[in-house]
This record gives structure tokens, C-alpha cells and sequence, in this order.
């Protein structure tokens, strides 16, 4: 039917890799790879690795200084790519930046920490599509892992249409060639944060992409909070751990 | 904690297991256009829950959404693979790609297993195949399985990390020329795909052997087919059963076995290598596809679409970019076997050895008489000869030019095809190649087929029923040439019928212009209202769906003005005065967007045919008759759902305000266009309705003049109209005339344009990047620089085209005041130079070309006849959404969708066009030979006044203005004298030297010739007058 180039949905019903419509990629998530920081993920969708780093809330040092308000704290987020996962150029990674920022601060709980900065450094580690929904996930488990007070996780993925059919989570080739749309939610309260879209989709389509794509967030958000409370788990009990050999010793 | 809330599919993490690492990437390299070589990582998911297909399986039935198609007893007929159960067979990609003919004929009871290694892969070299492919699978009671192979975790295969992985690397995307190499080249190196098939076959093995037997039988065997030899050894030596398609054909019962044995391909390589360097190699071989892009980027090669000629076998031209003029490609080496149509890359000669085209005639029938089919080394004498003619003749051009260098043209030779676009085509035995030893058996023999096309060489194909093919037209496929072959190979697909038949001429007609003329089928009917034909516009209340938002304009006096016996009405019009002296006029559409809903199988088929392709005796609809002639055509009396453009127009014809509307009409009349006349011109009448007609004429006059004065072209092509009887049971020819045009003839058209250029406007406003358009590009000029010259030489009149404005002057100066076809001729051959108008995206062109050279209208589109045109159908769907009646369908938002929909509306309506044209002509012929019938044996069926338009060096086209007809004289005898540079011919006669040149008036006769050996009905012309030529 299609004489396009690459086939984004056969008559199987598989995509190009071998997914289904509503079948996310494969992810896994890291704590701490960055001990030296206040808090640090890796999250990786599919072939896209992203890795969040935070630090903070500390006092604001340097050109930042200026931003300072005295009755809550300020994001800052900058974004670099590794050299092999370089797509857009400058001005993608500045999008992504404020994207992200734009994103964590309604949920951020600011007014916590007056007169502080929050920064989060983001780098793009391998390149498959997704970038954005990547970093956005990457940093809510950072903050976590930082600690830093939020209201709610906040995920996020891509949702692309093929004529009808929407297809969630892209990989690069799919994004290159059809229409789709970032999502980010609250999965507590099914608030969209952010949506972003840069081509034309028809107003009854993106009705039903969104209410997928925050479907698709909280079934994310399930298999983070596990994540997050396993580590924290083997965190607590490393912790007593160590509290019931001090007590012994003593 | 996942509560899907409504009904919200059920969304899931893919998670990886370890285990699959080893697939879980792809990785290859890829070249970019611009010659850098990148590498890339693609991801891999591996299933379990592909399903096998099989009807006797438990595994796999519960998958979503699965319907097994594989019957539990296959193929049991076979005389060599009994296997109790039957058998079924799985197809390599080498068998879609060769033998698709024969895959398509086999009988609906073997059951065939696709992996989809073998769809990925025709997919890649070739879209026509893979189509047909698809309609294959889709096929109601045939059993095809698509087994995704490639998915499924036990027959995926690990890729290795190879240079070009196949169904990914875009920039190989159209190299199909790996079917041209011996099949040497694939038992060096083991390709993944064929690994992968045989993995799919050992998978089906193992599967089926786990699950329970049906009772007391055993499950079907499978059978690989496969023309590659080396896969068949492998396979066997894994165990498997495989077979190669002649292999399996000679072991068919026998009625089968005879039926589809000369399906056959020819070059199912079975081993059959070239016979090596004992025979002269006749071309070189191709440059491989890296080296042919190279030079395409760098610019030293040059691709474009193959154009043979038609007056000359041995010549050819290519339309590059580069060059204004085409490439011009001289000789059976240089054009090195690209067939018409063929996208071909060409390397240009130096410019020393640039020639001009031929001014010859050469008949390849006529020169190659003689040859024999089944002798390569046996050069037919006659060949040799007409070719050493043409070389000596080229060189004594080439010396005879080297004063005059501007009409030296770029010549080339073709150093690799890119893509073949090679089909089926409609031949005729040649009866000089069928021996007559063999003439009784039904022995094979190698015959030559001459395709009816003229820029089409002849095809040699093997066959076992060539005296029953004598007097017949049939479907030969191309499949290879060869470079130590003369010709393409080519097998017999099926026969059409009796030479000259109605059926068979028609339907050869039909499949040489790819018109789709199957009957709509069962899923495209399902899509008609239930109602069928006594579907009526419901009763007006104001919840009726289809009366929401529609105007009811029933009391409007609308009328419908069409030719005689027109059947599917789409536009009728009403005009009435309004109290404030201006008046309102409205063009009323069926409203085909109504009924034929986006996405259904109705619209994709309507889609995919394009357009209606009228035929003399035949209409090929697009949409099912129901809706064409019934439901949607504007009949009179009775109400039908209309989409309206209405306007207010002052008396002098300005637009003051335009709207569009769905409406509901009852049209009051359905006028031909001589009854529309008739009844505008008696005076006595004072009615309202012919008080419409008159104030819809005196508007399209006032419209026509605005038209004109911005500088429209009145163009001309002949159009011819065939009187047919049809008393009898078959239609008869009865006689040929010309149309005349009526003033309503006019009226209508200028109604028509406007309500286009209207809904052009709208619609590119409301959808700047979709919106679907047409425009006619301006000529490049050098198109017109020949007829510039003749004119200025011959006539001492000049033709600007500098703009469509100044074209339309100086064309309505080209007058002769004795003869008043001159001017006619002079616009036919202003026409031909021209472009052709084609439907667009918007969004897809500049602005600034959107116009239509033609009209002289900045914008336009086609709104007025959804019935018949498919561009139509969606600008009234864009109208609609414009206007706020629907929301645009999603497709048509879509700036890729649209611009793949409207390539193929565009060559389905230039193809429907050279249908229309050649059945036109099939009956001018039919009433030439009833006349010559009539005019008794010898005598020529016509003699009529002609024009010359062409000279050559050894003959004269001329055109019949009375008749349509385009025809060639040939001097036989070298007697005449050919001057190039003043487009004459001077030839002897009793009075000394008679000068012919171009534009000239001649007489001549027309007479019906039959070629001896192919059966093809010729139209032979003679000069009468000035000079008798029948002795030249």
C-alpha cells in the first residue's frame, strides 16, 4: 500500500524492529553512576542511553548567581551529547534543555529550598529516538536518587501516527518518518506537563495519542517506582545492616 | 496498578531476556548519497507469538487476532512429491522476482508459505512485483501464508556485520540487477536471506512435528522453491525437500503441466550459464550500481528514462537534466539493451563524435526480417546490411553537419540500467520464425514475438503451442537479456484472442495502457448504500444526518448539459438575475464524497484506477457502476445529493462573492449540448429555464473574453467522433468525423473552469501544504525552436513564446486565408510541444509555479467531475473540510500521502488518455478497411488531403485533418533528393523535380495493409498528388 521507503507497519502488524503498536522498548534504569554528585541515573529506551545528573540544592555559584530568588530554588538543566550520538547540533540540545526545565518546575517543590540552585546535567549517550522523553525520565530518577522533594514522577515517551494507528515509543527511523508527539505526565494524576509536536496531526488523532501516550506513561512510571523501591530496599537494608554491626561492636 | 481506564489498549514493556542479545542489533554500513559511508545500529525484538499458519496447529491459536489460512492437506496431485498429506510450498524471493507470472497461475490449491525474508526482499528490488505479490496474498481462495520469519525467535537470523544489509540500505534501494548475473555469483557467497529461509523451513519441520496428528494422517509436508541452485543443495543437505520451478512444473498432472509449462521463465537458471566465449558477446556488460552512482554524483554519467523511437529501431533518446536537449543514443551497442521505459545511465561521447538524429525510417519487422531465432551466430544478412546502411549513412550526416554543428544533439551510450520497468506486453507471433517442420507437434521451439508497441524490440521466447499462436495476440513477459543475445528473452503469459477480434483488441488495448479493468470486487461493492438502486434522498427534517448543513436548493431551475448519451451526469447548472441587477449563477457537482468514504476499499480502489477510461465502444469506470450512473450522476427529475459553488457575478462577469455549499438539487433537464443550443436559439421560447441557458451564455462569453485577454490558449488536438451502429448485436464502424464545437459546448466549459479556479483558490487557503492542485508548466522554449524554424523558413511567420499571452497572438497570425486547416495544424504541432498539465501538492512545488500555462489561471484544480476523476473526489474532500462540513481525513493531511496518491492519478490519466487515443485509432482503421471493403480489392480504402509534418531522409510523415490520422510514405528507391536544412524532399516525376516540404498540402491514399508475418493491420499511405509515389 505504502511505497515509502521503510515500512513502518507490515501487514503483520509489526513494526520495523519487531515491536507492536503498543509495545515500549526494552528499558533499564541505573542508580548513581556518578558518585560524586548529589544525585545521578541512567536511563536507557531501547539503543537511546541517557544520563542525568544532579546536584543540588546547593548555592548558586557563579554567572547563575543572578537568577537567585528568596523565597524558592531554580533549575538549571544543561544538556550535551556524546560525539557518537550527535543528531540535532546546538540548538536541539538547547530545546531539549529548556524543554526539561520547563517540565520539573511545577513539580520541583521549589519553595522548599529558598536561595538555592538545582542543577541537572544531562548527557545523551547513545542516539535512537526519544531523545527528549529520555532525558525527562532520566531526571525525575536523578532527583529521586538526590533526593530532592518532587510532587509526583514524571515520565514521559513519544507516541508517532501511521495513518491511524498510533505507535508508541519511536526509534529513529520511525521518527524521522511520521508525525509524533512527546508526551510528558504526573502518572499520579494524569496531568500532561508537556507536549510537544512539530508536524501537522489531525485534532481527533491527537485526542486519542494522548490519552495512549499518558496510558503508556503510567505503565512506565509502574516499572520505575519499582525500580526505585527495590534500590531503595537493598539501600535500607545495607543500611541496618551496618547499624547492627555498629551496635555490636559497641 | 495498570486500571485501563475506557478502552484503552493494552500498552506493555517489551523486556529483553539474555538470551537474545546475539539478535538484539543490527548493524551495517551504509553509503550516503554523498559518499560518505556511515554505520548504523538498529534495534531487534525477537516473538514468540508469530503464528505458523497451519489449521491443525494448538500453539499458536490463541494469538490476537490470528486466522490460520494453511489447510491441514496440501498439494496432493504432484506426481513427484506424494507425500500423503499433501505438500506446500514455501516461495524464495528468486521465484517472485523471476517466475511471478507462474506463481500467479498456479492453481489456488497449493498452499503457499511467504517468509517474509522473501517479501522484505521484493519488496527492495522491485515495487510493481511486490503489488503484485500483495494481490496475491490477498486473493480470496487461494492459501497464502505470510510467515514473519524474520521476527520470530527460533528462525531469526543473526546478521552478520555485513557491508549492505538488503531491505534496510536505501541508497541500494532500486539495484535489481543481481537477477542479470549468472547464478555463479550467489554460490560463492551464502547470502543471509537464503540462510534464513531454510531456517523458516526446518522451523515449520520441528513445529509441525510437535503437534498432534490429525487422525491417522500426518501433517503436510513442505516443499522449498527455489531457482537457485545452491540453496537446494543446502537445503537437501539439511534434510529438506526443495525443488526448482521447472523441475516442479514438468512434475504437475498433466493439463496443468501443459497450461503453465510455457510460463516458464526462460532464464530460471537453472545452470543455463551463457554459452561462453564461443559466442559473440553483442554488448558490453552493465558498470555495477556503485560505480553508476559515482559517476551520477560526480556528473560524468547522466540517468533518465529510456525513450525508443518509434520511427527507427536502431535509435534512441534519453531525457537527462543536465542537458535541455536529450541525449541521443545512435546503434544496438550504444542503447546496449535498454527496452522503453528502462531509467538508464548514460555516458556522453565525445563531442566530436556527436551526432544528429537519423532522418530515416528504419522498420526493425521490415530490416530483421530474417533472422533466425534460435541462431545467435547466424547474423541475418539483411540486419547487418540495414545497420552498415545506417553507419555509412551517420557518417556521411556527420560530415555533411560538421559545417552546421547547431543541430548536433548530445550522444551517449548506456553504461548500466538503474531500473527496468519491464511488464507484460501484447505481441504477435511472428509466423517467418516458426518452423515448419514443427509446425504440427506440440514440440518446443524458440519463436520471435513482436510486441504491438513499436518501441519495443522483438522477444524471443521458447514455446510448445506456436501454430495455435499464429493468428493470435497474447501477454509475453520480459525476463532477461542477455549480452551475448540480439534479443530479450521474454515467456508466454496468456493468449487475449483472435487478431482483430473487438475482445481481443480491446482487451490488449486495456492491459498495453495498464487500464485496471477487472469488475469490482465483493469488499468494494460491500461499501454501496444497501439500498442499491432505490437509494433516494430521505425526506428533509432536521435530524437527518444527510440533511445537516445541506442546502436545499430543489426549487433552483438547474439543468444538466452533456454529450449525447451520456450516462454519468456530474455537473449541472442554474443562472437567475438577482434584484440588484446582478446575478447568480451556480455549478452543481455530484457529490461523490458522500458515498465514497476515505479508507475503504472502494476509495483505495477508486484511488488506485485513477481515473474512467473511455473507450470507443467501452467505458472502464472508476467508481461501481451504481454510484456513476445512478446514485451520483445528476439525473434529471429527481433529487440527488450536489456539492454547489454559487457566485454573485456582475453583468460584465467580475465575481463580487463566491460560496460553496453541499446541497440537495433536482435538476429540471437534461440537455445534449445541440438540444441546449437548439433551445437557447428559438426565440420563441420564453421560459425560465432557457432564460437561464441564455444568461449562463452571455456570462461564459464575458468570462471567455476575460480568459482570453489574460491569455489563454485555445489549443488543438484532433478529436475525433466514431458513428457506431449499433442495430446489430456488435457495434459496427460506421464512418469518422470530426466534433464540431457548439457554443454550449463552451458555455459549460467556462462554468466548469471557474468553479476550479474557485475551489482551487479556497482550498489552497485552507490547506497551503496539502491541498491537491494542477498546473501546466510553461515549455521550455527550446520545444518550440523546430517549429520556430519551419515556420520562419516555409511560411516566413514567427512564432513568440515568449509567454502563453504572446503564444495565443502569434499562433491566431499563423493563417493562411486559402487554407483554414493551416491554422489547425500549426496549434496540433504547437500542442505537441507543449508540456502536459499534472495534478500536485501544494505543498510539494514553490508557489510560483502553481500556475496553469494554459488557462492563464495562477491556480487551478479539478472540482467537476468526482465521478471520473480521482482528484476530484479528493479536492471535494478538502472542500468539504474547508467549508467546515467534515473534519479532513487524516490522509489527506498528509503531504507524502497525497503526493503518492496523485503520482499515481496522473499516470493512470495520461494512460487512460493514450487509451482513449489508441482505440480511436483501432476504430479509424476498422472504418478504413469497411470503406476499402467497400471500395472493392486494390483500390485504397481513402484518399484525402493531408499535410506533411516531418521529413525524413527517406520518407514523409503526414496528418489527415479529415481522418486524425498520422501516417508515413516511404521512398523505397534512392531517387529523391532530402534537404535537412529546408525540410523538403524533392522528388522526380514526368515534369521534372516536384519540391515536398513541411506544411505542404498533399494528396494521398490511405489503404489497409496487413503485415504478412506478425498479422499486425498497417495503415498504408501513398502520396497521390503532387507526385504519384507508389513507383518511389
Amino acid at each position: 500500500m505504502s511505497s515509502s521507503r521503510i515500512e513502518i507497519l507490515n501487514e503483520g502488524g509489526l513494526r520495523q524492529d519487531g515491536r507492536r503498536p503498543y509495545e515500549l522498548r526494552s528499558i533499564a534504569m541505573t542508580f548513581t553512576p556518578h558518585p560524586t554528585a548529589d544525585g545521578s541515573a541512567t536511563m536507557q529506551q531501547g539503543l537511546t542511553t541517557v544520563s542525568a545528573t544532579v546536584f543540588g540544592p546547593r548555592e548558586p555559584k557563579g554567572q547563575s548567581r543572578g537568577q537567585v530568588r528568596h523565597d524558592q530554588a531554580f533549575i538549571t538543566v544543561e544538556v550535551g551529547e556524546a560525539a557518537w550520538a550527535q543528531q540535532g547540533g546546538g540548538k536541539r540540545t538547547r530545546e531539549v534543555a529548556a524543554a526539561v526545565r520547563d517540565t520539573f518546575e511545577p513539580v520541583v517543590m521549589l519553595h522548599l529550598y529558598p536561595r538555592t540552585e538545582i542543577s541537572v546535567y544531562i548527557q545523551v549517550l547513545g542516539s535512537d529516538g526519544g531523545i527528549l522523553s529520555t532525558a525527562i525520565n532520566a531526571t525525575t530518577l536523578a532527583l529521586i536518587d538526590a533526593g530532592v522533594a518532587m510532587s509526583d514522577y514524571i515520565t514521559s515517551l513519544s507516541i508517532g501516527l501511521h495513518l491511524t494507528q498510533p505507535l508508541l515509543d519511536l526509534s529513529s527511523p520511525e521518527e524521522s518518518d511520521i508525525p509524533h508527539l512527546v508526551i510528558a505526565s504526573l502518572p499520579g494524576t494524569g496531568k500532561v506537563t508537556l507536549a510537544t509536536l512539530e508536524t501537522r496531526i489531525h485534532v481527533d488523532r491527537f485526542e486519542e495519542m494522548v490519552d495512549v501516550g499518558v496510558e503508556a506513561c503510567r505503565i512506565l512510571h509502574g516499572e520505575m517506582r519499582e525500580e526505585v523501591r527495590r534500590r531503595t530496599g537493598r539501600v535500607v537494608e545495607r543500611m541496618q545492616m551496618g547499624q547492627g554491626h555498629g551496635a555490636a561492636g559497641s | 496498578m495498570a486500571e485501563t481506564e475506557r478502552s484503552l489498549p493494552v500498552i506493555t514493556i517489551f523486556k529483553r531476556t539474555r538470551n537474545d542479545l546475539p539478535f538484539a542489533q543490527k548493524k551495517f554500513l551504509k553509503k550516503t548519497k554523498r559518499g560518505k559511508v556511515i554505520k548504523v545500529l538498529r534495534e531487534r525484538y525477537l516473538r514468540d507469538d508469530i503464528p505458523c499458519g497451519y489449521e491443525g496447529c494448538t500453539e499458536c491459536a490463541d494469538y490476537p487476532g490470528y486466522k490460520a489460512a494453511l489447510p491441514a492437506v496440501g498439494f496432493t496431485k504432484h506426481t513427484k512429491w506424494r507425500h500423503e498429506a499433501g505438500h506446500w510450498l514455501v516461495v524464495d524471493t528468486n521465484i517472485v522476482l523471476g517466475q511471478m507470472d507462474l506463481l500467479a497461475a498456479l492453481p489456488a490449491s497449493i498452499p503457499l508459505v511467504l517468509p517474509s525474508t522473501t517479501l522484505a526482499e521484493v519488496r527492495h528490488r522491485s515495487l510493481p512485483l511486490y503489488n503484485r505479490l500483495q494481490q496475491l496474498i490477498t486473493e480470496e481462495d487461494r492459501h497464502v501464508w505470510v510467515f514473519w520469519n524474520e521476527q520470530h525467535r527460533e528462525t531469526a537470523t543473526k546478521v552478520e556485520y555485513t557491508a549492505a544489509l538488503q531491505d534496510e540500505d536505501e541508497d541500494l534501494e532500486e539495484a535489481d540487477e543481481e537477477k542479470e548475473k549468472p547464478v555463479t555469483g550467489t554460490q560463492t557467497m551464502e547470502s543471509t536471506p537464503r540462510v534464513a529461509i531454510r531456517l523458516a523451513l526446518q522451523f515449520y519441520a520441528t513445529h509441525l512435528m510437535s503437534q498432534p496428528k490429525p487422525r491417522g494422517s500426518s501433517h503436510p509436508q513442505l516443499l522449498l522453491l527455489t531457482d537457485d541452485r545452491a540453496n537446494r543443495t543446502k537445503a537437501s543437505d539439511m534434510g529438506l525437500s526443495a525443488t526448482s520451478t521447472r523441475e516442479y512444473v514438468d512434475g504437475l498432472p498433466d493439463e496443468l503441466k501443459v497450461k503453465l509449462s510455457d510460463l516458464v521463465a526462460t532464464s530460471s537458471g537453472d545452470g543455463h550459464a551463457p554459452r561462453g566465449d564461443t559466442t559473440k558477446r553483442i554488448y558490453t556488460d552493465y558498470l555495477p550500481q556503485a560505480t553508476l552512482q559515482a559517476g551520477i554524483t560526480r556528473g560524468i554519467f547522466h540517468q533518465g528514462y529510456f525513450n525508443a523511437d518509434p520511427y527507427n529501431y536502431l535509435e534512441g533518446t534519453v531525457s537527462s537534466a543536465t542537458y535541455d536537449k536529450k541525449i541521443l543514443l545512435v546503434g544496438r551497442e550504444s542503447m546496449n539493451r535498454a527496452v522503453n521505459g528502462d531509467v538508464v545511465v548514460v555516458e556522453l561521447l565525445p563531442e566530436a563524435e556527436w551526432k544528429a538524429p537519423g532522418e530515416e525510417v528504419l522498420d526493425q519487422d521490415v530490416a530483421l526480417k530474417d533472422d533466425d531465432a534460435d541462431d545467435e551466430e547466424a547474423e541475418a544478412e539483411e540486419a547487418r546490411e540495414a545497420e552498415a546502411k545506417l553507419a555509412a549513412k551517420e557518417e556521411q550526416n556527420a560530415r555533411g553537419l560538421a559545417a552546421k554543428p547547431k543541430i548536433k544533439q548530445p550522444t551517449g551510450r548506456v553504461v548500466g540500467v538503474i531500473k527496468r520497468n519491464w511488464r507484460a506486453y501484447v505481441c504477435h507471433l511472428d509466423s517467418s520464425s516458426v518452423s515448419d517442420a514443427a509446425s504440427t507437434a506440440l514440440a518446443q521451439q524458440t519463436v520471435f514475438a513482436t510486441p504491438v508497441d513499436r518501441k519495443l524490440p522483438r522477444i524471443r521466447m521458447r514455446t510448445r503451442q506456436a501454430p495455435s499462436l499464429l493468428d493470435q495476440k497474447f501477454l509475453v513477459s520480459l525476463d532477461s537479456w542477455s549480452p551475448y543475445s540480439r534479443y530479450p528473452d521474454g515467456h508466454f503469459v496468456r493468449a487475449l484472442g483472435k487478431v482483430e477480434s473487438k475482445e481481443a483488441e480491446q482487451e490488449s488495448l486495456l492491459l498495453e495502457y495498464e487500464v485496471p479493468y477487472r469488475p469490482f470486487g465483493r469488499a468494494i461493492l460491500d461499501c454501496l448504500p444497501t439500498e442499491g438502486e432505490s437509494w433516494v434522498v430521505p425526506s428533509k427534517s432536521a435530524d437527518n444526518v444527510i440533511w445537516r448543513d445541506r442546502e436545499d436548493l430543489r426549487d433552483l431551475l438547474i439543468c444538466s448539459i452533456d454529450p449525447v448519451g451520456c450516462q454519468d451526469i456530474d455537473d449541472a447548472l442554474h443562472a437567475r438575475p438577482l434584484p440588484n441587477g446582478n446575478i447568480e449563477a451556480g455549478v452543481h457537482i455530484a457529490d461523490v464524497s458522500h458515498f465514497v468514504h476515505p479508507d475503504n476499499p472502494m476509495d483505495s480502489e477508486a484511488a488506485s484506477r485513477g481515473t474512467t477510461v473511455y473507450l470507443v465502444d467501452k467505458r472502464i469506470d472508476m467508481l461501481p457502476a451504481l454510484l456513476g450512473t445512478n446514485l451520483c450522476s445528476l439525473r434529471p427529475f429527481v433529487e440527488r445529493l450536489a456539492f454547489s459553488a454559487i457566485w454573485e457575478l456582475t453583468p460584465e462577469g467580475e465575481i463580487v462573492s463566491t460560496r460553496f455549499t453541499k446541497s440537495v438539487i433536482a435538476s429540471k433537464e437534461a440537455f445534449t449540448y445541440q438540444a441546449a443550443q437548439d433551445r437557447k436559439d428559438d426565440k420563441s421560447l420564453q421560459d425560465p429555464l432557457t432564460q437561464g441557458i441564455r444568461l449562463l451564455n452571455t456570462l461564459a462569453i464575458k468570462l471567455k473574453e476575460g480568459r482570453m485577454r489574460a491569455g489563454a490558449l485555445s489549443l488543438s488536438s484532433p478529436e475525433l467522433k466514431i458513428h457506431l451502429d449499433t442495430n446489430e448485436g456488435a457495434p459496427e464502424p460506421i464512418d469518422v468525423e470530426q466534433k464540431q464545437s457548439l457554443e454550449t459546448n463552451s458555455l459549460v466549459e467556462e462554468f466548469m473552469l471557474l468553479a476550479n479556479i474557485s475551489v482551487a483558490k479556497k482550498i489552497q487557503e485552507a490547506y497551503p501544504q496539502t491541498a491537491v492542485l494542477r498546473r501546466h508548466l510553461p515549455p521550455p522554449k527550446t520545444n518550440f525552436e523546430t517549429l520556430q524554424d519551419i515556420l520562419q523558413k516555409k511560411k516566413g511567420m514567427t512564432l513568440d513564446v515568449t509567454s502563453s499571452k504572446a503564444l495565443a497572438e502569434s499562433l491566431d497570425h499563423c493563417v493562411i486565408p486559402s487554407e483554414p486547416e493551416f491554422n489547425t495544424l500549426v496549434r496540433i504541432m504547437a500542442t505537441r510541444c507543449m508540456l502536459a498539465a499534472e495534478y500536485f501538492c501544494s505543498g510539494s512545488v514553490s508557489k510560483d509555479t502553481f500556475g496553469h500555462y494554459g488557462l492563464a489561471s495562477p491556480i487551478y484544480t479539478h472540482f467537476t467531475s468526482p465521478i471520473r476523476r480521482y482528484a476530484d473526489v479528493l479536492a471535494h474532500r478538502q472542500l468539504a473540510a474547508a467549508i467546515g462540513y467534515t473534519p479532513l481525513h487524516p490522509s489527506l493531511q498528509s503531504k507524502s500521502h497525497v503526493e503518492r496518491t496523485l503520482s499515481v492519478v496522473n499516470r493512470r490519466h495520461r494512460l487512460a488518455q493514450m487509451a482513449g487515443r489508441a482505440s480511436v485509432e483501432f476504430y479509424v482503421g476498422l472504418a478504413l478497411k469497411g470503406r476499402s471493403l467497400k471500395a472493392g480489392e486494390g483500390a485504397p480504402a481513402a484518399t484525402e488531403d493531408a499535410f506533411v509534418i516531418r521529413t525524413f531522409r527517406n520518407g514523409l510523415a503526414v496528418f489527415v485533418p479529415q481522418l486524425g490520422l498520422e501516417g508515413l510514405i516511404e521512398f523505397k528507391k534512392d531517387v529523391h533528393k532530402f534537404d535537412p536544412e529546408e525540410y523538403a524532399i524533392a522528388l522526380p516525376s514526368e515534369k521534372g523535380e516536384v519540391v515536398v516540404s513541411v506544411f505542404d498540402k498533399v494528396t494521398v491514399a490511405i489503404s489497409i495493409e496487413k503485415d504478412k508475418s506478425t498479422q499486425r493491420a498497417k495503415v498504408k499511405m501513398e502520396l497521390v498528388k503532387p507526385v504519384a509515389s507508389a513507383s518511389l
